[in-house]
């Protein structure tokens, strides 16, 4: 951002008078990069102070320490944190189990949203489509509290899913089950519309030419389709799966005892004001989807986001 | 190391405030009770004139001016008698208090007893002068000179009001009606995966407490105060405990709705909750159990670098005002902590359900207070666990 008001070079050619604005735009014509830096460099200093800052910090404070009487940070750099996190089982479980369970919700979200997609895009009207994909967008705008506490309610003992089961106390009620349930609804969308877009931009000419060959619907599917969709599919986990990583809301409504990642991020920030603890057990989920991020670059899942 | 420098370097540069405080707990700032003392820091001598304004920290439901419900009003009156301007920040937790009380921008604060004695010791309130307060002298003996909010017989705060967490039970669901925190505790309880209890750390008192009537052998004196083997047969218990929960509450409403529905049928609440599961339709009672319980008592305190003292002192005085702690004292569902406000509370038993002068009723009643590795009990050869060690515990519990 320096790089405009740096050096007035003299202009050797130029004899005739011009304004100062015609000088400079002339002079950055001539230097393309500092034009580009010239540009860039505010929308690059938001993400690297904010963004890219923020993360550092966090990665920083997940060394320091809270002083346990009076809540004072102690900013002295120690491996404490990351030793009981490594040393006590509790947090391998409770890593474990978020990742079961986003693994799980990204799994129901692909098998649900599959066909959906593929339904909207090849089969339904134009007409229908379109309300297709109002039905699927309204559930976005109300909000994420509202949903999870309806869910609360159909859930609990004796609602409308017990009954589905057959009575009273026969429904699975609040605990793993329901956190499932609950956010593989929550995260549906974010699955329907990668996929939905994907197979949209797959031509009709190809299905054709796949039945003209003899292929039956599920040869196609698994020949054609599948495989010009699956960058879609990955994006689409991308979404359920981080979203899944990092909730605690959900969780604290119908997950009855159980807690992840981010319900014992929060309880360290909330209930024990300690941030540093925190911050070490946030680089968990943070590490699992650089691992997840890296694992899928090569299919172009990236590009489909 | 080069992260190593950079920490030294941030280290170096003045931020590190703190002095001998290394990391591994090896020193937790050095003090706490039955050991060194808070800092001195002197009372207001004499009250002057209002500054105009007061900064207030205190819990939801305790400054209420009319906007939550123009019928729930103690705090307009009080500007306009005094000319002091009330301006509150609503804290959610006793450890958001203390950290609002670090920045020292608040005059007062509400704070309960996990919180009060963190504030004391860390010089963020000073002591009060009770000859200020003309209201004090009403105040309940039960709630003077208490350890939350005294040090050596000097008052750091004015009682606010109390309450007891006692065992909530659905009548038609638990037969007989429960005596005992055994309902809870019990591996063999037959509430199996419909036992609720409170999501807290300090929630491990209450085991504490249980073993504390259940298991004498430990020697527990205080279910605050516990060392390395008392407080692995609390954490033990809670353990087997957690077979038995359904869930855990934190969030009134929602125990509530859980009580209602049948999915918590026995477990530790507030009488508040009860009396809104009652009004709500659900068939509970609650009971303060044979062997006692845990609760809560709340404190006013000014801030050692109150800016408004004269007007925190005014507030202060004007809560446990008989009409006013009476009006909060129904509107947030706990005993007054003034004798005289039991004549002023719109439902006249409400003192009566809340036990305010009962105070048998209270001396089996733990009241929070922060563990600390002092250990509150006044036993010196042993370190007692403290609040970060109780945190930590209480995810290994909850599993």
């Amino acid at each position: 951002m320096t790089a405009l008001s740096t050096v007035d070079r003299p202009t050797g050619d130029d004899t005739i008078s011009r304004g100062p604005v015609r000088r400079l735009s002339s002079w950055l014509h001539r230097h393309s990069g500092i034009r580009l830096a010239g540009l860039l460099s505010a929308p690059l200093l938001w993400l690297l102070v904010a963004y890219l800052g923020s993360l550092a910090l966090l990665l920083v404070s997940a060394f320091w320490t809270v002083n346990s009487f009076t809540g004072d940070l102690v900013r002295q750099p120690t491996l404490a944190n990351f030793r009981t996190i490594l040393t006590e089982e509790v947090y391998r479980t409770v890593a474990l189990r978020s990742l079961g369970i986003a693994a799980a919700v990204t799994v129901i979200d692909v098998l649900i949203a599959l066909p959906m997609a593929f339904f909207m895009a090849k089969v339904a009207s134009p007409r229908s489509r379109r309300f297709l994909i109002i039905a699927i967008l309204t559930p976005l705008w109300a909000s994420y509290l509202v949903k999870a506490y309806a869910w609360r309610v159909m859930l609990a003992n004796g609602g409308p899913v017990d009954w589905l089961f057959g009575g009273p106390g026969n429904g699975p009620g609040y605990g793993l089950p329901a956190i499932v349930l609950v956010l593989s609804y929550l995260w549906l969308p974010y699955m329907i519309l990668p996929i939905y877009a994907g197979l949209e931009r797959l031509p009709d000419s190809l299905l054709e030419a796949s039945a003209d060959l003899g292929g039956r619907a599920g040869r196609t599917f698994r020949s054609v389709v599948l495989p010009m969709i699956v960058p879609s599919v990955i994006a689409g986990t991308i979404f359920t799966f981080s979203l899944s990583l990092g909730d605690y809301i959900t969780v604290q409504i119908v997950g009855g005892k159980t807690q992840l990642i981010g319900n014992l991020v929060y309880a360290n920030i909330g209930a024990a004001n300690n941030l540093p603890f925190s911050a070490a057990l946030a680089t968990i989920p943070v590490l699992i989807m650089v691992v997840y991020l890296v694992a899928v670059r090569r299919s172009g899942a990236l590009e489909e986001l | 190391m080069r992260t190593t420098r950079v920490f030294t370097a941030v280290a170096a540069a003045g931020l590190l405030a703190l002095a001998g405080c290394g990391d591994g707990g090896s020193a937790t700032g050095g003090s706490g009770p039955g050991g060194i003392k808070p800092p001195k820091i002197d009372k207001l001598a004499s009250l002057g004139a209002g500054e105009g304004q007061v900064n207030v920290v205190a819990w939801a439901g305790y400054v209420e001016n009319g906007s939550t419900d123009p019928k729930v009003d103690w705090v307009t009156g009080f500007e306009k008698e005094t000319g002091c301007k009330v301006n509150v920040k609503v804290a959610g937790t006793s450890d958001e208090m203390v950290t609002l009380m670090k920045t020292g921008d608040y005059d007062v604060v509400s704070a309960s007893g996990d919180a009060s004695l963190r504030l004391i010791y860390g010089g963020e309130v000073a002591p009060v002068n009770t000859d200020l307060v003309p209201n004090y002298k009403d105040v309940f003996d039960g709630l003077k000179l208490k350890q939350w909010n005294s040090v050596d017989k000097v008052a750091y705060g004015i009682p606010h009001g109390r309450g007891a967490n006692v065992l909530m039970y659905r009548t038609d669901k638990v037969t007989p009606a429960p005596t005992s925190w055994s309902a809870v505790f019990d591996a063999n309880s037959p509430y199996k995966g419909t036992v609720t209890a409170y999501d807290s750390p300090i929630y491990i008192a209450d085991a504490a407490l249980y073993l504390m009537k259940h298991q004498p052998e430990l020697g527990i004196k205080n279910p605050y105060a516990l060392d390395d083997k008392q407080f692995a047969a609390a954490v033990g218990l809670l353990k087997k405990q957690n077979e038995l929960i359904g869930e855990y509450w934190s969030d009134y409403t929602k125990e509530v709705q859980a009580f209602k529905s049948g999915n918590s049928v026995v477990g530790t609440a507030w009488q508040v909750i009860v009396n809104l599961a009652k009004a709500d339709g659900a068939p509970v009672e609650a009971v303060l159990p044979e062997e006692g319980a845990t609760g809560w008592s709340d404190t006013w305190m000014v801030s050692a670098k109150a800016k408004h003292p004269n007007c925190g002192y005014l507030w202060m005085n004007h809560i446990i005002d008989p009409t006013a702690n009476a009006a909060v004292a129904e509107w947030f569902g706990e005993a007054p902590a003034n004798k005289l406000a039991c004549d002023k509370t719109a439902d006249k038993n409400h003192c009566a359900t809340f036990h305010a002068a009962d105070e048998a009723y209270f001396d089996k009643v733990w009241f929070w207070s922060t563990p600390v590795a002092q250990c509150l009990d006044g036993r010196t050869d042993v370190t007692c666990k403290d609040y970060a060690a109780w945190t930590q515990a209480w995810t290994t519990i909850k599993g």
